[in-house]
């Protein structure tokens, strides 16, 4: 399995042609307590860039975009009950939903784990 | 281009100014954001936390950036009510209302707080008032066109400002200055911490009870030092206060309060006492007076939302398919433990428990009108 990074501090996970779509740690930190995350319906078809879920803080809403493009295959249910569950595990059990890859040659332009740390630590 | 123009472009860019307590606020780990003009904490901790916080023991606030101004002179009181719609010469030392600026169409230029002083704090002044930081320029400018040139204000800023809020608030500025346990809801007076003058008074913006002091700038880290020393007391930023005072049902100028907007739709006509609804005399008494005879046009009002989705300023609110106001100030109600929102509706809409819609992103969300405060208020009314 790999795990891309995009500036938009999303990651996805690749595993055959299913990729799994959250916020990055660094995200959640910077959103602060979220308490409501709108999820993609399952069917829905994304290109890359679209907004493609939303997550609130108390403060503000904050689109989340489709890293790649595709078609949501499940949503996270958890989120709904729980969405604090991005807070406290943005990058594992947080995760908002999972996308059957349209094209795998959109994932050449996203960042590996320590350009994504690099990236962060420049900003 | 104007000369006005040349004026609203500069002070865009100019860059935003550090309040006394910025190097305090970094070092408790603050988060700073811009606003009113300055670098401000707007959380610490966390947002839910801090409120959590506040509701169940005490929270320092930072408002530094509010404008803290001292009127003297021959003949104030006429000249603060020919500009306010309270009732001034009747304010007693020592005693606070909430007030604002109306413009000539009774539109609202700013909410504030106005009191009378005693003795000699603030160089003897007899009237205090504190207005919102984001508009003290603009209501400074307003003022100094419209009073007597006999009227002396003195923009004090060199003075900080906190706030003390929450039911610990009392036992903790006590145990700093034992007197201000006397003190009840909107009183205020001269205090003395550590040989430094503070003007405190019993009042705030969270619906708990708790205080605002006034202080030196070259003091307010002592005291904010002192006061976070104590068990009940952690310093909570704007975004907490924000929520905290929508909980409340108080409303945010520049965003529930606008020009646009007027003082009996507002639900503030209890700041326009009877004397000064009979005799008028203030700027914008024309407005007041035909909306208590006719009805405002429009009133603000709390919403109860259903689910969980919130609904945010700007959001449009529907009866049916016609559009019938907007949400003003909208988000997670921590205490409440759900989406709650204040917005503008159209009088044959605003009644408690009208069922309406607002448009969040494309859908619609059940809206009901809910009465405010949506958390009750815990001034201390009696000694």
């Amino acid at each position: 399995m790999s795990r891309y990074f995009t500036e938009d501090h999303e990651w996805i996970d690749v595993e055959g042609d299913i990729a799994t779509v959250g916020i990055t740690e660094y995200a959640q930190e910077q959103l602060g307590d979220i308490v409501f995350v709108e999820l993609p319906a399952e069917g829905a078809r994304f290109e890359k860039g679209d907004d493609a879920a939303v997550v609130e803080s108390v403060k503000a809403a904050s689109d989340v975009y489709s890293p790649i493009s595709g078609e949501v295959v499940e949503a996270n249910g958890a989120l709904e009950d729980e969405p604090a569950l991005v807070n406290s595990d943005a990058e594992e059990d947080g995760w908002f939903f999972k996308l059957r890859v349209g094209d795998a040659s959109e994932l050449e332009g996203l960042m590996n784990e320590a350009a994504y740390k690099k990236f962060v630590a420049s900003l | 281009m104007s000369g006005n123009d040349d004026i609203a472009h500069i002070e865009e860019e100019l860059p935003l100014q550090d309040l006394p307590l910025d190097a305090w606020h970094r070092a408790k780990g603050a988060r700073m954001v811009g606003f009113a003009g300055y670098h401000m904490p707007i959380q610490y901790e966390g947002i839910m936390a801090e409120h959590s916080w506040t509701r169940e023991h005490a929270g320092l606030f930072d408002v530094s950036h509010m404008g803290q101004i001292a009127f003297s002179g021959e003949g104030v009181d006429e000249a603060l009510e020919h500009l306010l719609p309270s009732d001034i010469k009747g304010l007693k030392p020592c005693r606070q209302r909430y007030s604002m600026l109306l413009d000539e169409e009774g539109g609202i230029l700013d909410d504030l707080m106005v009191s009378r002083l005693d003795g000699a704090a603030f160089d003897g002044a007899p009237i205090y008032m504190v207005v919102n930081g984001a508009t003290k320029y603009d209501d400074i400018g307003w003022m100094i066109e419209r009073l007597p040139d006999e009227v002396v204000m003195n923009h004090m800023d060199e003075q900080a400002l906190l706030a003390l809020q929450g039911p610990e608030a009392g036992d903790a500025l006590a145990a700093l200055i034992p007197e201000t346990a006397d003190l009840i809801f909107m009183q205020s007076g001269p205090f003395t911490w550590r040989g430094v003058p503070l003007w405190i008074s019993r009042s705030g913006y969270t619906g708990e009870d708790g205080f605002e002091i006034s202080v030196p700038a070259a003091d307010v880290t002592l005291l904010a030092d002192a006061l976070c020393a104590l068990p009940q007391v952690k310093p909570i930023g704007l975004g907490a206060r924000d929520s905290l005072r929508l909980e409340a049902g108080l409303p945010l100028y520049g965003h529930d309060l606008t020009p646009a907007v007027s003082t009996i739709g507002a639900d503030l006509g209890f700041a326009i006492q009877k004397r000064r609804r009979e005799e008028g005399g203030f700027i914008g008494h024309a407005r007041v007076m035909k909306e208590l005879a006719d009805g405002p046009g429009a009133k603000r009002v709390g919403l109860k939302i259903e689910g969980r989705m919130p609904a945010r300023e700007g959001a449009s609110i529907y009866a049916g398919g016609m559009q019938v106001g907007e949400v003003t100030s909208g988000g997670f109600a921590p205490t409440v433990g759900a989406p709650i929102a204040m917005g503008w509706v159209s009088l044959p809409h605003s009644a408690i428990d009208t069922a309406l819609e607002i448009e969040v992103r494309g859908k619609r969300i059940a809206a009901t009108v809910a009465p405010m405060p949506f958390v009750p208020h815990r001034y201390r009314r009696k000694a």
